[in-house]
């Protein structure tokens, strides 16, 4: 009974009691959620596009990162002042090495294997996570490092709000990142639907094989969307690098883009926000109200709980398209 | 054969009827208040332009596809609903228009999972390969083999269907539909891409089929010369209606069929 | 002309459904098994029993648990570390409570602890397929791994949340253990992975594996012939799970004599998928070569810049592995999809014919 109590009551009443600890609860579990749609959104994109599901994309949020601190570190070490210009500076190299490496990606891995079923795709995808792993440990190392938030011009400190006869407080950052991810999702959004090239991808998406007989350079398309998922991918690093430090666990971390995209849907991209949200509110409110019964540190495993629990019902996800197979 | 409530069907009565059915899939009418019936024994084609609802017609007997309106009723029992599972136990067996061999298994292994309803030994003797368990194997591996041997497949048992040649795999198909030895054979096309000489030997197969194991045979075919010599009665679907129910010569003659298959406006 | 079949005639079914009907193959197995069980004990190192065979044979038993839930029945999983630590944290508790019983029975049981919590996360598959079965068996090791850090009961409720493995005898020899002979612990590795490989090849060959496996091709196709799905599907977890907790307590049991509160987690999950996709999926064999390959592999790259006369430093070499590992998938991925045990079978093939080239 006392337990029944603890699960269904007692939550309720704390959140009800200390509203200002609810409410910033809840904007912590937005901002988490902010930046699993972002990585959602690259698995988007390139799913969108190639039907392959990148395993590779939270490595890239990491390798985009150290690429970005490490070009940056040697500029300065080169001599190059003040710390803003080299940040752009760096931040442009770094763009440019985000295209060769969609080249790379393009010319060693997809083209070989162009008309293999999607698995081996998505297998192919848990190599290049590997080697990516280990190249970027081989050059910059394997401590964690410091996001040059500052130089970027990233806004820092909080805004606080007095609230609910309490304290609220945003960081700005935060605001800065979901205003950015919005920002990225309609843009892509609009690209998708209303471009040329969005209209090829999605044809891509569909068949390899019509849209090469329509004439549709399936490297060109390619290129572009592992390209501009590396993009994402480089934002991605720079929002959660500035929050937290740059290391190798934010790999794992990006596994959660899971559950998001399953709630989300894979080839959605407003979909992709949704359910960053659902499962970052989720996660946060889960560990903050429900942690203390079972021992803490359930946020390792509840999105993916919570993942399962909808596609249970709906195992297309929310925004997900219905499969009727034809036989 | 007998009908769960026990009475034998006799040749010649109807061993499955389709009553007032009608499907949609959304918007779109696959099968609009259709019903027809198949007797015992016979060998009854489903015809029709493309897409007037023939390969959805068999998945609704199959219980693939359950109709929003009428109703099945097979050996004697009816139903609105049928699983796939239920419809292997009542002896249901079908191919299908592209070949849905299981492509990680040789031919033989393919033929051998037909017979999965009748192997019962259980998980222990399973595990050691011994005693039941290789008895079964061999018992099946023969009756199997009557079939690989009647199908004139004994030279590829052992080659992975994926590699086979397509007439050959519609023949594997075939063999595995066998293995079942089902009361109803549904077959989607067995005939499609196959030259003349592959069509006279998948008719021959047919026939035989339905005079030794007395197999009822329901099947689509687009090739009218195979439809008209090998059937006893034909169905002409049309835009997801029936237009025409009889035997091959009446059939011919119906100036609906023919009109259907000019493409006249009506 | 060493590899002819010509001469072998079967009369029987019974000998043409054997496991291995050429006198060849049956040869070939004989002389690794005289290997295994006679010369590799003599002739071998505490070195190359402790750390070399003994993680090879654990590891194959974890890749022939994949292989039968991913490679034969086409169910992909990510969790078979946590299902490992399910049996090796199983076993840790029965050898605590029961310590009178032998180890070996103890080790046995603690695969049907595993096997049933993998039925328990297999039981979405009635609803959920192909991809997004994968988000199940993820839910299960990121909860795992978290239940063996968290629930200290599961450790004893030793203050440093690692286990440490009690000394225990097989007939009279010490087999578990700081006094365990390495020697020991190989024969009573070799002994269940020899017994339960056999087991899994007879199972793999027979009717329940052309069931796996037709779930796994088309799985339409095999409802319409009445193979019923659910069933099959929550076997492969049931089989797979047991086979992964006799891997977890081995593993704990007699290769480390330990296991830390991490060790079961989501890289080794990876790990073990690599073995299976290197030595191919529904192989047996492949398992054997994808976990030699994927463990040999690294050992083989700290040792070979002493014999190129390079020194680089141990940090370097261990990234250099996730390198050559990672570009070593996706070229095998591109030039044979099928894995080593693909290889090995045109190998076989070639010697069939040879000294002909066709």
């Amino acid at each position: 009974m006392d337990l029944l109590y603890q699960i269904f009551i007692d939550p309720f009443v704390q959140m009800v009691q200390v509203p200002d600890l609810f409410v910033q609860t809840l904007w912590e579990g937005l901002v988490s959620g902010v930046l699993y749609a972002l990585i959602a959104l690259g698995f988007v994109l390139i799913f969108k596009a190639s039907g392959v599901f990148n395993f590779a994309q939270g490595i890239m949020v990491v390798f985009a990162a150290l690429t970005l601190i490490g070009i940056y570190t040697q500029l300065r070490g080169w001599g190059v002042r003040p710390g803003d210009l080299a940040a752009f500076l760096a931040l442009f190299i770094t763009v440019g090495v985000m295209f060769v490496l969609a080249v790379g990606v393009e010319r060693l891995m997809l083209r070989p294997l162009v008309n293999q079923p999607d698995i081996i795709l998505f297998m192919a995808t848990f190599g290049l996570t590997y080697f990516l792993i280990g190249l970027g440990e081989l050059v910059f190392g394997g401590d964690p490092k410091v996001m040059i938030a500052d130089d970027l011009h990233l806004p820092h400190g909080s805004i606080d709000f007095k609230i609910l006869g309490g304290l609220v407080s945003l960081q700005k950052i935060d605001i800065a990142a979901a205003v950015i991810a919005s920002i990225m999702v309609a843009t892509l959004a609009v690209f998708f639907q209303k471009t040329r090239i969005g209209r090829a991808l999605r044809a891509v998406a569909d068949s390899h094989k019509a849209a090469l007989s329509v004439g549709i350079s399936l490297e060109q398309i390619w290129v572009i969307v592992w390209f501009a998922a590396g993009i994402v991918a480089l934002t991605t690093g720079i929002m959660w690098g500035a929050r937290s430090n740059v290391s190798f666990a934010l790999q794992i971390i990006a596994l959660k883009a899971l559950p998001v995209l399953i709630l989300g849907g894979f080839t959605s991209i407003p979909g992709a926000i949704v359910g960053g949200v659902i499962i970052g509110v989720g996660e946060k409110l889960g560990e903050f109200y429900w942690g203390p019964l079972l021992g803490s540190g359930i946020e390792s495993w509840l999105a993916y709980f919570i993942a399962l629990a909808f596609l249970l019902f709906r195992p297309q996800g929310l925004f997900g398209e219905r499969i009727i197979e034809r036989i | 054969m007998r009908s769960p409530t026990g009475n034998e069907i006799a040749a010649g009565e109807s061993i499955l009827s389709v009553e007032n059915v009608s499907l949609a899939f959304g918007g779109v009418k696959a099968i609009s208040d259709v019903s027809l019936d198949i007797r015992k024994g016979e060998i009854r084609a489903i015809i029709g332009p493309n897409g007037a609802g023939k390969t959805s017609m068999l998945n609704v007997i199959n219980g693939f596809y359950t109709p929003q309106k009428g109703r099945i009723t097979f050996k004697g029992e009816t139903r609105t609903k049928m699983r796939p599972h239920e419809a292997a136990l009542g002896g249901i067996a079908r191919t299908f228009q592209n070949v849905a061999l299981f492509r990680g298994m040789t031919a033989l292994d393919n033929i051998m999972t037909g017979r999965s309803l009748k192997m019962h030994s259980n998980f222990f003797w399973q595990l050691l390969r011994h005693g039941p368990a290789m008895k079964e194997e061999v018992e099946h591996r023969r009756r199997v083999e009557d079939i690989i041997e009647f199908l004139e497949i004994a030279h590829i048992r052992k080659v992975p269907v994926g590699v086979l040649p397509y007439g050959l795999q519609k023949r594997v198909e075939l063999g595995r539909a066998l293995a079942m030895e089902p009361d109803l054979l549904l077959l989607d096309e067995p005939m499609a891409g196959m030259n003349l000489e592959e069509k006279e030997d998948m008719s021959r197969y047919v026939l035989d089929v339905n005079n030794f194991y007395g197999t009822t045979i329901a099947l689509i075919e687009h090739d009218m010369g195979v439809v008209m010599d090998l059937s006893d009665r034909v169905v002409v679907l049309d835009y997801g209606r029936k237009i025409a129910d009889g035997t091959p010569d009446e059939v011919k003659a119906n100036k609906a069929v023919i009109d259907a298959y000019l493409g006249v406006a009506h | 002309m060493l590899y002819r079949e010509a001469g072998q005639f079967k009369s029987t079914y019974e000998a043409d459904a054997a496991v291995f009907p050429l006198r060849q193959d049956r040869i070939g197995i004989a002389v690794i098994l005289v290997l295994a069980f006679v010369v590799i004990p003599l002739t071998g190192s505490n070195f190359v029993l402790s750390s070399v065979m003994i993680p090879i044979l654990v590891f194959s038993l974890a890749a022939i648990a994949l292989n039968i839930l991913t490679g034969y029945t086409g169910l992909i999983s990510l969790g078979t570390a946590g299902f490992m630590g399910v049996g090796g944290y199983a076993c840790y508790k029965l050898t605590s409570v029961f310590p009178g019983i032998n180890i070996v029975v103890h080790i046995a049981l603690s695969g049907f602890f595993a096997a049933g919590v993998g039925v328990l996360f297999g039981l979405p598959s009635l609803r959920i397929k192909g991809f997004y079965l994968a988000v199940a068996t993820l839910a299960a090791q990121f909860f795992l791994s978290w239940f063996f850090i968290r629930v200290p009961w599961i450790y004893n409720y030793n203050v440093s949340g690692a286990i440490e493995v009690p000394t225990r005898t097989f007939f009279g020899v010490v087999v578990t253990g700081p006094n365990a002979t390495p020697m020991a612990r190989y024969y009573v590795v070799l002994g269940f992975v020899v017994v339960m490989t056999w087991l899994a090849s007879n199972l793999v060959h027979g009717r329940i594996g052309r069931m796996w496996m037709a779930v796994r091709d088309m799985d339409i196709a095999a409802e319409l012939i009445g193979i019923r799905l659910y069933p099959t599907k929550l076997l492969a977890f049931a089989v797979s799970s047991f086979y992964c907790g006799v891997a977890g307590a081995l593993m704990v049991f007699l290769w480390l004599g330990a296991s830390e509160a991490d060790s079961f987690n989501i890289n080794q999950s990876f790990l073990i998928l690599f073995m299976v996709i290197i030595g191919g999926l529904g192989s047996l064999i492949g398992s054997f070569f994808g976990a030699a390959f994927i463990w040999g592999l690294p050992i083989a790259m700290r040792v070979a810049p002493e014999y190129l006369g390079l020194t680089i430093n141990s940090a370097t070499v261990e990234h250099l592995q996730f390198m050559v590992v990672g570009a070593l998938i996706i070229f095998f991925l591109i030039v044979e999809p099928h894995g080593l045990a693909r290889l090995w079978q045109i190998g076989k093939q070639k010697l069939r014919v040879w000294p002909f080239p066709y």
